[in-house]
C-alpha cells in the first residue's frame, strides 16, 4: 500500500520532468551551435550597447547600436545613401569583372606554359608586393582624377590573388591525371578542358574570394583620397560632419558588402564543387 | 586452356628494344636489346627486380615512353605514342574526383568520340560488370582503394582494348583485397577477349593470373627467362602444383 501511494505521488512529477528535459535536449541542439558560432558576436554587440548606453564609453565617439542601425535605416530609406552604394558596387563591380575575365584566362595560359609563366614569375611578384595605393598617384597622373582611376587601381589590386590563385591551381594539377587522359587518346584541348580546368576550380575559387575582399578594401580607400560620393566617401565625409552614428553606419553598410559577395562566392563553388566537399 | 589464342588481334611483338635513363650524367641502361612476342588473348606477367625495367617495358608498351632502339608492333603494324587499341591500369586508380563511378568509366569513351549519353550507356554495362552498379553516382572521394581500383579497371575495358597493360595494379591494396580482385581479374580475362600485359612484383599473383611469365634480369648480360603457366583455371593457389610453381619461381630469384 505505501509503496504504491508513492508510486501514484511520483510518477506525474516524473514524466513532468522528463518531458521538460526532452525539450531542453532539442533546444541545446538548436541552440549550442549557434552559440559556438555567434556568441562572441553577440557578446561583442552586447558590450558596445551597454558600454555606450552607460557611458562607459564616450557616446559621440562610440554611439549606441540601435542609433546607428536608426541613422542606417533612415539614410536608407531616405535615398540618402543608395547612390551611393550604386556608385560603390559598379567601381567595385567593374574592376572585379576586369580581373576575373582577364586573370583566369591569363593564370589558365601561364600556368600551362612554363617559358611564359618562368619569365612573368618576377615581374608579378614584383607589382604584387608594390601596394596598389602607392601606385594611385601613378594612375591619377595617367588616367585624371575620374572613375577610370578609381575602378583601375582597384582592378590591378584585384587583378593578381586571383591571377596567381588560378597559376597555382594550374601548375598543382596530378601529372599523373593528365598522362591517364593522355592514354586514351585525349589531345591538347581535350585534357585541357576535362583534367585541368576542373582541377584548378578550387583553387580559382580561392583567388575569387581573397580578390573580393581585395576589391572592397581597395574600394573605400580609393573613395577616401579622391570622390565625391561613394560609401568610403560616406565614412570620410561624415568623419569630417562629426555625423558618428552615420559614419558608423556606412561602415557597417561595407561589412555587410563583404560578407555578401563572400557568401555567393561561397554559394557558387559550392554549386561547382560538390565533388570535393566533405559529408557527401 | 591457356595458349589457345581466342582472337586474331593483339599480337605484341617487340624487337630489339633498348632504353636508357641518365642518372647522375651517366647513361643507365633498364631495357637492352629485349625481343619477345605475345600471343594474342595471352596474360603475360612481367616480372623482375626493382630497377629491372619492367614498369619501363610497360610505358614505351603503353606509348607514354619512347624506346631509344628497336621498334614495338601490334597486329605486326609498328607503333608510336599512345593507341586506341591498347588501354592502361595504373597503380593508383588515376580516377577524375570530380566525376562520378559511372562518368569516370565512360571518360576513356568520351575522349574517343563517343557521345555523353551513348558513353554512359557503355559505361554502365562495365561499371556492372565490376560490381559497382550500385555506387554509379558516388564520386571518388567516397570509394575504397579496392573501389577505386575497380573503376579504373572498368574505364579501361569500356574502350575495348586488345591490349591491356597494367601497371602493378593490385599493388597498393591491402591483401584481402587483393586477393578478391585477382579472383575478379582472372574471371574478366576468361570473359573478355584482351591480351593483358602484367607487371607485379607479387610471384604469386603472377602466377595466379598469367599464362606465361616473363622475369626481366637486373644484371648486365642478364637473359630474360620466361616461363609457361600451365594451371588450370580457375586457379587453386593452394593446389599442390601451384605451390611447386612457386616454389620453382621463388628458387630462380634465388630465394628458396
Amino acid at each position: 500500500m505505501a509503496y504504491e501511494n508513492i508510486d501514484l505521488s511520483l510518477a506525474p512529477d516524473f514524466q513532468g520532468s522528463r518531458a521538460v528535459s526532452v525539450l531542453g535536449t532539442r533546444l541545446r541542439a538548436v541552440v549550442t551551435p549557434f552559440l559556438t558560432r555567434y556568441g562572441l558576436v553577440i557578446a561583442f554587440l552586447a558590450v558596445w550597447q551597454v558600454s555606450s548606453t552607460r557611458g562607459w564609453v564616450n557616446p559621440a565617439v562610440f554611439p549606441p547600436l540601435d542609433v546607428i542601425l536608426a541613422a542606417l535605416w533612415d539614410s536608407l530609406a531616405s535615398g540618402a545613401l543608395l547612390d551611393d552604394i550604386a556608385i560603390s558596387l559598379q567601381r567595385a563591380g567593374i574592376a572585379f569583372a576586369a580581373a576575373v575575365v582577364i586573370g583566369i584566362p591569363l593564370g589558365l595560359f601561364m600556368g600551362q606554359v612554363k617559358a611564359v609563366e618562368q619569365a612573368l614569375d618576377p615581374l608579378l611578384q614584383f607589382f604584387r608586393q608594390t601596394s596598389a595605393l602607392a601606385l594611385y598617384p601613378i594612375f591619377i597622373l595617367l588616367l585624371g582624377l575620374g572613375e577610370t582611376s578609381k575602378v583601375f587601381v582597384i582592378f590591378w589590386a584585384t587583378l593578381f590573388p586571383v591571377l596567381l590563385a588560378t597559376i597555382g591551381g594550374v601548375k598543382e594539377v596530378d601529372g599523373k591525371l593528365i598522362e591517364m587522359a593522355r592514354t586514351y587518346g585525349a589531345g591538347r584541348l581535350a585534357i585541357f578542358r576535362r583534367v585541368i580546368l576542373p582541377a584548378s576550380v578550387p583553387a580559382i575559387f580561392v583567388g575569387l574570394r581573397l580578390s573580393a575582399t581585395t576589391a572592397l578594401l581597395l574600394l573605400i580607400a580609393a573613395e577616401m583620397i579622391g570622390a565625391n560620393k561613394g560609401i568610403g566617401f560616406q565614412v570620410m565625409n561624415a568623419q569630417y560632419n562629426f555625423q558618428i552614428p552615420l559614419m558608423f553606419a556606412a561602415i557597417l553598410l561595407l561589412a555587410l558588402l563583404g560578407l555578401a559577395a563572400n557568401a555567393i562566392l561561397v554559394l557558387l563553388q559550392r554549386r561547382l564543387c560538390r565533388w570535393s566537399q566533405p559529408g557527401l | 586452356m591457356s595458349i589457345a589464342p581466342s582472337t586474331e588481334r593483339g599480337e605484341v611483338t617487340i624487337r630489339h628494344l633498348s632504353k636508357s635513363f641518365t642518372l647522375n650524367g651517366r647513361p643507365l641502361p633498364v631495357l637492352r636489346g629485349l625481343n619477345l612476342t605475345i600471343r594474342p588473348g595471352e596474360s603475360l606477367a612481367i616480372v623482375g627486380a626493382s630497377g629491372s625495367g619492367k614498369t619501363t617495358l610497360l610505358r614505351v608498351l603503353a606509348g607514354l615512353e619512347e624506346a631509344d632502339a628497336g621498334e614495338v608492333l601490334i597486329d605486326g603494324r609498328p607503333v608510336h605514342g599512345v593507341g586506341a587499341e591498347r588501354a592502361v591500369i595504373f597503380q593508383e586508380p588515376r580516377l577524375l574526383p570530380w566525376l562520378t563511378v559511372l562518368d569516370n568509366v565512360a571518360f576513356g569513351l568520351e575522349t574517343r568520340g563517343l557521345g555523353k549519353e551513348e558513353a554512359r550507356a557503355h559505361a554502365r554495362r562495365y561499371t556492372e560488370l565490376v560490381g559497382l552498379q550500385p555506387f554509379e553516382n558516388a564520386y571518388p572521394r567516397q570509394l575504397s582503394g579496392g573501389m577505386a581500383q575497380r573503376v579504373g579497371i572498368a574505364r579501361a575495358l569500356a574502350v575495348q582494348p586488345e591490349i591491356l597493360l597494367l601497371d602493378e595494379p593490385l599493388g597498393a591494396l591491402d591483401a584481402m583485397t587483393k586477393i578478391g580482385m585477382q579472383q575478379e581479374l582472372a574471371r574478366i580475362w576468361r570473359d573478355e577477349d584482351v591480351t593483358t600485359i602484367l607487371v607485379t612484383h607479387d610471384l604469386e599473383e603472377a602466377i595466379y593470373l598469367a599464362d606465361r611469365i616473363l622475369i626481366l634480369p637486373r644484371e648486365k648480360g642478364g637473359e630474360p627467362k620466361f616461363i609457361d603457366i600451365d594451371l588450370p583455371r580457375p586457379r587453386d593457389r593452394t593446389a599442390s602444383a601451384f605451390v611447386r610453381q612457386r616454389e620453382e619461381l621463388l628458387a630462380l630469384f634465388g630465394l628458396h
